[in-house]
């Protein structure tokens, strides 16, 4: 019945190796909320990254590390200005060292569709100062 | 680790993180880990008219190194435990 939870291939990998050792089951559910606030969640999901420059950075998550670093796909940025709209810069395939990341909000689309963004005006955000 | 504990006792709380880059965002904590990295659900930005970067946001990943203060429901504060604790953790045991 164990195989049942495992849905990753690392998941199958220890199920393999625990009912090798007689276990027979394991809450995947609650090993992920012990592991803390990770990324996995938002794996293939767009998301919107603030960087300690102030940048602000849309696109799909693709992967990520225990250092946060991350790897987007399909990635543009939002660039504001207090002159005109948002503009949008597209960048493609961006990885991005955790060190240079302040936060990565899970990006709702139908929040985000319903922003008129050539309307929104704001200063950059300011960079991070440690 | 005397904070992660701390900060793990607080999940569900409606809590206000400040960042470094003078962002402040209100949200309820879901998690926190070994680097004190935040994410909270239902998330809004105290200052929405200043800050429209992340209106689309709702659940979001808090980075602990760009942490400058979290604000906390002062139910949450237990000052007497938290005395004890720290006390405890500065003479080594």
């Amino acid at each position: 019945m164990l195989h049942l939870f495992a849905r990753t291939q690392k998941q199958k990998k220890l199920v393999h190796n625990l009912s090798c050792r007689g276990v027979s089951h394991i809450d995947f559910g609650s090993l992920k909320m012990s592991g803390g606030p990770g990324l996995e969640s938002l794996v293939d999901q767009t998301i919107s990254v603030i960087t300690n420059d102030g940048r602000n950075i849309v696109g799909v998550l693709k992967g990520f590390d225990q250092a946060t670093n991350i790897i987007l796909d399909e990635s543009h940025e939002r660039v504001y200005s207090t002159k005109e709209g948002v503009q949008q810069l597209v960048l493609g395939l961006y990885i991005i060292r955790g060190d240079n990341i302040s936060v990565v909000g899970e990006l709702d689309e139908d929040l985000d569709a319903h922003l008129d963004l050539s309307k929104l005006r704001a200063h950059p955000l300011k960079p991070v100062i440690h | 680790m005397l904070f992660f504990s701390y900060f793990k006792d607080l999940v569900g709380r409606e809590v206000t993180v400040e960042l470094k880059n003078d962002l402040a965002i209100r949200g309820t904590l879901h998690s926190v880990d070994q680097y004190l990295n935040i994410k909270l659900e239902n998330t809004r930005v105290v200052d929405q008219d200043k800050y429209p970067h992340m209106l689309s946001v709702r659940n979001c990943f808090i980075r602990g190194s760009v942490v400058r203060y979290v604000q906390l429901p002062p139910e949450g504060v237990d000052i007497e435990l938290l005395h004890d604790a720290t006390r405890r953790e500065a003479r080594g045991g």
